[in-house]
């Protein structure tokens, strides 16, 4: 009673391949959406910080709200949104517009967070030096609020590259989309998941420890 | 501008169930948090006090929930066990999943608690004539707490929104739920528009009741 017929083909060198493309794509959106996300956030930052009583009735309320609701809610409810406005978006577009909204939500506070760590005496001084509000926006608040809040800015970027799984739940087939695929086809999830785990853990672990290296250095 | 017509008829129709999925998603999240607090503290003090593969054992633990994706760590508990013949309900594969990645945060913060209080006051309760268990119970536990209460709040806050992911693993929580009738009435931005709300009123009434008991348990 030999079976004739084989369902499942073993893990071949040719996966490694697939999934490797699958990571290059969840690096992809990752960076695209922490750039993208960082530059808004820092704008929406200067805006809540300068915008006081304003920002915090319109902006913060809006921007609570990507913090309040889970992320894949988000993407389903965005996916399923665009074409209602008459916007066809691939999972890729959606995907990079939701998580880059997101990152700015959290960044923004992040951003405000810097701008609140410069005390008011060294603004005072360097307006008085004849620097221009941007000057000194540009030459004394970001590197002091930029390193104060670097360390946080950094756990930020890595739980978003970590949440861009997420955006598989449209069919944008990331690494661990790939590798549920794989799982279906070969049945070894536990080495694939190893690989597809070993490959997200070798980015963030030596970023997050060169993070609270440099924390602790400038903090002496 | 709209092309489209809003039915929110089988939405409103299913609220209650959606309801009830929504107590399903705050059960596996407190139930989570109580064990990653538990796990969270043993981690926190093994890697604070001991040496060996215990230390390393914690440390493993804490690093790995830390520095994978949310939804890796339930796809493990989900199919990575399953290869080892181990099969989880939806239901165990969540409440595990939630608790490895909750006493692993935890853990960090419990750590930074712990440090934050000088030995010295240990001693200097110890001659005091306090047993060790009266000189933590008294003395360092309620300052711990104090520094990790907003901490655990917010971990409260991330279970929650990252129960959500029980609906890629077939758990029949909020998002799960929103999911099974969102595909069996095509009505899909409609039913997660409703299931956004939800989860939104969840996390501020969290959010809430933590501001309202840290002002009776913080008075003096």
């Amino acid at each position: 009673m030999e079976p004739t017929l084989k369902f499942f083909s073993g893990f071949a060198p040719n996966d490694l391949w697939f999934m490797g493309e699958a990571a290059l794509r969840t690096l992809w959106i990752s960076v695209l959406s922490i750039s993208l996300g960082t530059v808004l956030g820092t704008l929406f930052g200067w805006m809540l910080y300068e915008g006081r009583r304003a920002a915090a009735l319109t902006l913060a309320p809006v921007l609570d709200v990507f913090r309040s609701v889970p992320l894949i809610i988000q993407l389903v409810l965005f996916y399923n949104f665009a074409p209602i406005m008459g916007l066809n978006l691939d999972p890729f577009a959606s995907g990079t517009v939701i998580l880059t909204v997101y990152t700015a939500a959290l960044v923004a506070n992040v951003a405000r967070g810097g701008i609140e760590a410069v005390g008011a005496p060294i603004r005072r001084a360097a307006r008085s030096l004849g620097m221009s509000y941007w000057r000194d926006l540009r030459h004394v608040v970001l590197p002091i609020g930029g390193r104060a809040v670097f360390p946080s800015w950094v756990g930020v970027a890595l739980g978003v590259m970590k949440d861009s799984a997420l955006v598989s739940v449209l069919g944008y087939v990331e690494l661990l989309k790939a590798s549920q695929i794989l799982i279906t086809r070969t049945q070894e999830p536990f080495l694939i998941l190893a690989l597809a785990g070993a490959f997200y853990f070798a980015l963030s672990y030596p970023v997050s420890r060169y993070a609270t290296h440099l924390e602790n250095r400038w903090a002496q | 501008m709209f092309d489209y017509n809003f039915h929110w008829r089988p939405v409103m129709k299913s609220l209650p169930d959606l309801l009830e999925a929504a107590s399903l998603t705050l059960q596996v999240a407190v139930l989570a948090m109580v064990l990653g607090i538990v796990i969270g503290l043993c981690l926190a003090l093994a890697r604070l006090h001991l040496r060996g593969p215990v230390y390393w054992f914690a440390t493993a633990w804490v690093e790995l929930a830390r520095n994978t994706p949310a939804l890796f760590q339930l796809f493990f508990f989900g199919f990575g066990l399953g290869a080892f013949g181990l099969h989880l309900s939806p239901y165990l594969i969540v409440l595990a999943g939630l608790s490895f990645n909750c006493a692993g945060y935890l853990a960090e913060n419990f750590r930074g608690g712990f440090k934050a209080v000088p030995e010295t006051q240990i001693r200097a309760s110890r001659s005091l004539g306090m047993t060790p268990w009266q000189a933590y119970s008294r003395v360092v536990i309620p300052q711990v707490f104090r520094i990790v209460y907003h901490p655990i709040t917010n971990q409260m806050v991330w279970a929650v929104l990252m129960s959500s992911l029980g609906m890629l693993v077939g758990f029949r929580e909020l998002s799960g739920e929103t999911q099974f009738f969102a595909s069996r009435t095509f009505r899909i931005f409609e039913y997660f528009a409703v299931t956004a709300v939800i989860y939104y009123v969840i996390v501020k009434v969290i959010l809430l009741s933590s501001r309202l008991m840290a002002a009776r348990l913080f008075r003096y």
